[in-house]
């Protein structure tokens, strides 16, 4: 498989107060690629998926060593507009978190805090957005409606899709089908499979299952540390690591 | 059954104090109507009192009343909205955070009758305001200031964090995100701030005592350093000054009526807001 490193890990540490979350981890991410991150709750995977796009930095008493490179810089060096980083590198957060807006709003806003103003490339950005988040046909007709009256699938959708009108190049998943039913969490998997061919993809999973349906390579953490990485199909059938097999057989977790 | 006889009495115990609570508020409102009712016609809304106040209408005392809150909505609302604002999204916490709330309580605490005597010295007499409305609104604005400022704040921190965190995640800066995110979600709440402090500045008498009430003017106020008469000190001086309290008292009891649909019609206004917001984006 012939992929260029999108985002590089050096040597992460990261602490909350005085308790250390994420212990030396270095880690390459391939481009237009899924990337999953597994482990036990508490592993550091979550915090490790916030680092990436810097949305720790709103948490109070936190503190991170190390480097990680996007796009040819370190995102932690002083002069990095974080602004412009979030824009590029997208989320997609455990719970559904839709403005309490219409859905058109939605998916406009993160167009228009980027300071767009033509109505007519914001109409198709939102057409476009919509039908790639395989939303469109379901809510044509009820652009402005609030968007807390879909379902909870359905709100996923759009906070994707909302991600993607900024055109975002990593997207970020942190749990996304953690609170969704099975056919929900199905139409995500699905959609996640057709954003590959645009996107760089890191996802973040307490479901060995869904990291095997859907990702290329495969991290697993384990208490802060990064206990191994590489291919999915490697790692969920010849792991090298003792401790991989038995999380993976389910002897823990 | 022994846990069911408990809940039992429990509820009653609940009910017992529910029902002077609604006696109260039942009885006020009803003497109020009943004894206020009968002198109330086009003429009193709409005409300045005649003969030494036993004749003609409160329609100034209703204009200066409008004015005065207003003034003291438009003043502390900007002010302790910004103080919420900084309180709950940029300041660090830490001690001097609690300093500051800490002293916003303690604001509400202050008797109302001393936030007249301070606008006396500060607005009437310092900044040489006089006794106007200009002086009346200020002093009203700083008495409702805690009040706005903690309902804003609850507000604020009732906003999920998710919303907050989505945005920045979007690409908008901070200052976007509580422009267009945090403060609509935050609107219905902070709108019962302004409900409950319209009611407290058109009600208040001690404030605008020295800063911005009169007893009798002729007409209406023609600017902010006008000199206004007001419902509530309206009321205390027919109560306490003149020569026909027979008539005097009549109405005053037509002026605490017409005060209470004042504050209800501005309240109203504010509650039709903080509907329309909350029924779209429904919860």
């Amino acid at each position: 498989m012939e992929s260029n490193i999108e985002i590089k890990a050096e040597e992460i540490n990261f602490y909350y107060g005085t308790k250390q979350a994420l212990k030396n981890i270095n880690l390459e991410i391939y481009e237009k690629q899924v990337t999953a991150l597994i482990g036990p709750s508490g592993c550091g995977k979550s915090t490790f998926i916030r680092l990436l796009n810097r949305m720790n930095d709103l948490i109070p008493h936190t503190r991170v060593e190390g480097k990680v490179y996007f796009e040819g810089q370190n995102i932690f060096e002083e002069n990095v507009d974080v602004v412009s980083l979030r824009r590029r590198v997208g989320m997609v957060f455990q719970k559904p978190n839709p403005f309490p807006k219409t859905i058109f709003e939605n998916v406009s806003y993160g167009l228009e805090v980027n300071g767009i103003r033509d109505k007519k490339f914001i109409e198709e950005k939102i057409i476009e957005s919509l039908n790639r988040a395989a939303l469109w046909k379901e809510v044509k007709d009820r652009l402005h409606d609030s968007a807390l009256g879909l379902s909870g699938g359905q709100q996923q959708r759009l906070c994707i899709a909302r991600c993607l009108a900024v055109e975002p190049h990593v997207i970020l998943f942190d749990e996304p089908c953690a609170s969704l039913d099975p056919i929900s969490t199905r139409s995500i998997e699905e959609l996640i499979l057709d954003l590959k061919k645009y996107y760089t993809i890191v996802i973040v999973t307490h479901n060995m299952q869904q990291a095997a349906r859907i990702s290329d390579f495969t991290a697993f953490l384990y208490l802060g540390a990064l206990i191994e990485f590489g291919l999915t199909e490697k790692i969920f059938t010849v792991p090298k690591q003792k401790m991989t097999e038995e999380y993976l057989t389910g002897k823990f977790g | 059954m022994k846990n069911k006889l408990t809940q039992y009495f429990g509820f009653l115990l609940l009910w017992i104090s529910i029902i002077p609570t609604l006696f109260f508020l039942g009885t006020i409102i009803y003497f109020i109507c009943i004894k206020g009712i009968s002198i109330i016609s086009w003429e009193f809304l709409t005409e300045a009192p005649r003969r030494g106040m036993t004749e003609g209408g409160v329609a100034p005392a209703i204009v200066g009343t409008l004015y005065l809150t207003m003034g003291a909505i438009l003043f502390s609302l900007p002010l302790g909205l910004a103080c919420a604002i900084y309180l709950c999204e940029y300041s660090p916490k830490g001690y001097v955070v609690n300093i500051i709330r800490m002293s916003i309580n303690n604001l509400a605490g202050v008797p109302s009758v001393v936030f007249g005597l301070f606008g006396l010295a500060v607005f009437v007499k310092f900044l040489g305001f006089g006794v106007s409305i200009l002086s009346g609104s200020l002093t009203l604005g700083i008495m409702v200031l805690p009040q706005i400022i903690s309902a804003s704040q609850e507000a604020l921190i009732a906003v999920p964090q998710s919303y907050r965190e989505a945005s920045l995640a979007l690409g908008a800066n901070h200052w976007q995100t509580i422009k267009k995110i945090v403060l609509p979600s935050a609107l219905p709440g902070i709108l019962t701030g302004v409900i409950l402090s319209i009611g407290r500045a058109a009600g208040e008498t001690a404030p605008i005592l020295f800063t911005a009430a009169t007893f009798y003017t002729r007409g209406y106020p023609d600017s902010i350093f006008s000199e206004v008469m007001a419902l509530p000190y309206h009321i205390y001086a027919l109560m306490t000054e003149g020569t026909h309290p027979e008539k005097q008292t009549a109405i005053a009891y037509g002026c605490a009526l017409i005060l209470m649909l004042v504050v209800l019609l501005m309240s109203a206004l504010a509650i039709f807001l903080r509907q329309r917001q909350r029924s779209f984006y429904g919860k």
